[in-house]
């Protein structure tokens, strides 16, 4: 679809003769912020989380495969990368599940004052590393 | 559409340095974006050395200095230089402000100075704010009631019903809250933006006004009003300490709360 701001690129100098006007500088020049970064990052573990599904679909797939290739997707998920790779996803699904809690208050209307903002925010960072942690380490201990 | 780059022509280059008097004691250098179009190439940031000693202590007193001393080609928008007009509205340091409000010394090492962000430069630190204003316009922002006010005396509100707009009706439409939206610069086209929504809702919210729903209808759209994501930039930047983000959730719990 046609961007109707295209029009107002159009600017004239001081003779009368067209001349296209520069778009100001945006993401090269806005500080990062704990609202924005929080907030692009909710976005990028949604997206990360899209395919860590389907990498857990592949893997059930294995598993009903047969117990041969199975054991290649075991293999797979217990290698280093794998390892770090599910440790990313245990990462993006707590930060996505927290922060969407967030949204869901202010979707209720509470925590929009700067303060609370700033708090819930830090709470969410937090919670996610806590969680992530635990996850890993209730994991190993079972097994 | 998302662009994390600038297209060629607004590409930003190196440009001068203009060195303070040699006797100067405080120095403090600021780094500002300058675009001319009679010069007929990209914008450039020129470098200003200034002496604090002899300077007010806000960054638009640094600007005036400047034009007045050293440049006067320098071009940007100020009036009240008090907060109340919203001119001078720009990017200082990486986030928008008032530059008449922005204190110098808050800034740590050299200032840098950008026209508010993704907007249509018209020369130096002046953005073109036409599509800003239309938006304004499309909101209807005048009071609308079908019954006529009393004969010989003014619509009247108790306390409570004028509290509820309070909060909205002290934002002085300087776009510090638009043009720092990220969702607004890929979507300004067709999306409101949090100063145009605040507008809206201020109406909304008044008692005296009889046409909500109305107002609602016109922002019933997946582009004009949910675009909004709650980043929350509008309320981190907006120079009156208001808060577009929340008077946008109220409009999106008032189109929910009108289904039931």
């Amino acid at each position: 679809m046609h961007d109707v701001r295209e029009t107002l690129m159009q600017g004239r100098n001081s003779d009368g003769q067209p001349v296209r006007r520069p778009l100001s500088p945006h993401l090269q020049v806005y500080k990062p912020q704990i609202s924005s970064v929080l907030s692009i990052f909710h976005r990028l573990s949604g997206v990360a989380l899209t395919g860590g599904v389907v990498v857990l679909a592949l893997w059930l797939a294995a598993a009903a495969e047969s117990p041969h290739t199975f054991l290649i997707a075991q293999r797979l998920v217990d290698s280093f990368a794998g390892q770090l790779v599910l440790f990313g996803f245990t990462v993006m699904l707590f930060y996505h599940f927290c922060n969407g809690i967030r949204h869901l208050l202010w979707d209720a209307g509470y925590g929009f004052d700067l303060s609370t903002m700033h708090r819930t925010g830090y709470i969410v960072i937090g919670a996610t590393l806590l969680l992530a942690a635990l996850a890993w380490v209730v994991g190993f201990a079972i097994g | 559409m998302v662009e994390s780059t600038l297209p060629r022509n607004s590409r930003v280059t190196e440009g001068r340095l203009l060195k303070a008097a040699p006797d100067a004691k405080r120095l403090k250098a600021f780094k500002i974006y300058r675009w001319n179009p009679d010069d007929g190439g990209n914008p450039r940031v020129d470098t200003y050395e200034i002496d604090l000693d002899a300077c007010g202590p806000m960054v638009l007193d640094a600007l005036i200095k400047i034009k007045n001393e050293i440049d006067s080609t320098l071009t940007f928008r100020r009036s009240c230089r008090e907060g109340i007009c919203g001119s001078c509205a720009m990017n200082i340091d990486g986030t928008n402000t008032l530059a008449c409000l922005k204190p110098i010394d808050e800034i740590k090492g050299a200032v840098a100075i950008n026209p508010l962000p993704h907007m249509p430069v018209i020369k130096d630190l002046v953005p073109d704010l036409t599509q800003a204003y239309a938006q304004y316009h499309s909101i209807e922002p005048w009071l609308q009631a079908e019954t006529s006010a009393p004969p010989d005396a003014e619509r009247r509100q108790s306390q409570e019903e004028r509290a509820q707009i309070d909060g909205l009706w002290e934002c002085i439409l300087c776009f510090c809250c638009t043009t720092s939206c990220p969702s607004y610069w890929w979507n300004g086209d067709r999306y409101l933006g949090p100063a145009v929504l605040m507008a809206a809702y201020r109406w909304i919210a008044d008692s005296r006004d009889e046409n909500a729903g109305h107002r609602l209808d016109a922002l019933q759209d997946p582009f004009k009003l949910y675009r909004c994501h709650t980043i929350m930039n509008c309320a981190e930047a907006c120079p009156k300490g208001l808060n577009p983000a929340e008077a946008i959730g109220n409009i999106k719990r008032l189109m929910v709360e009108r289904q039931e």
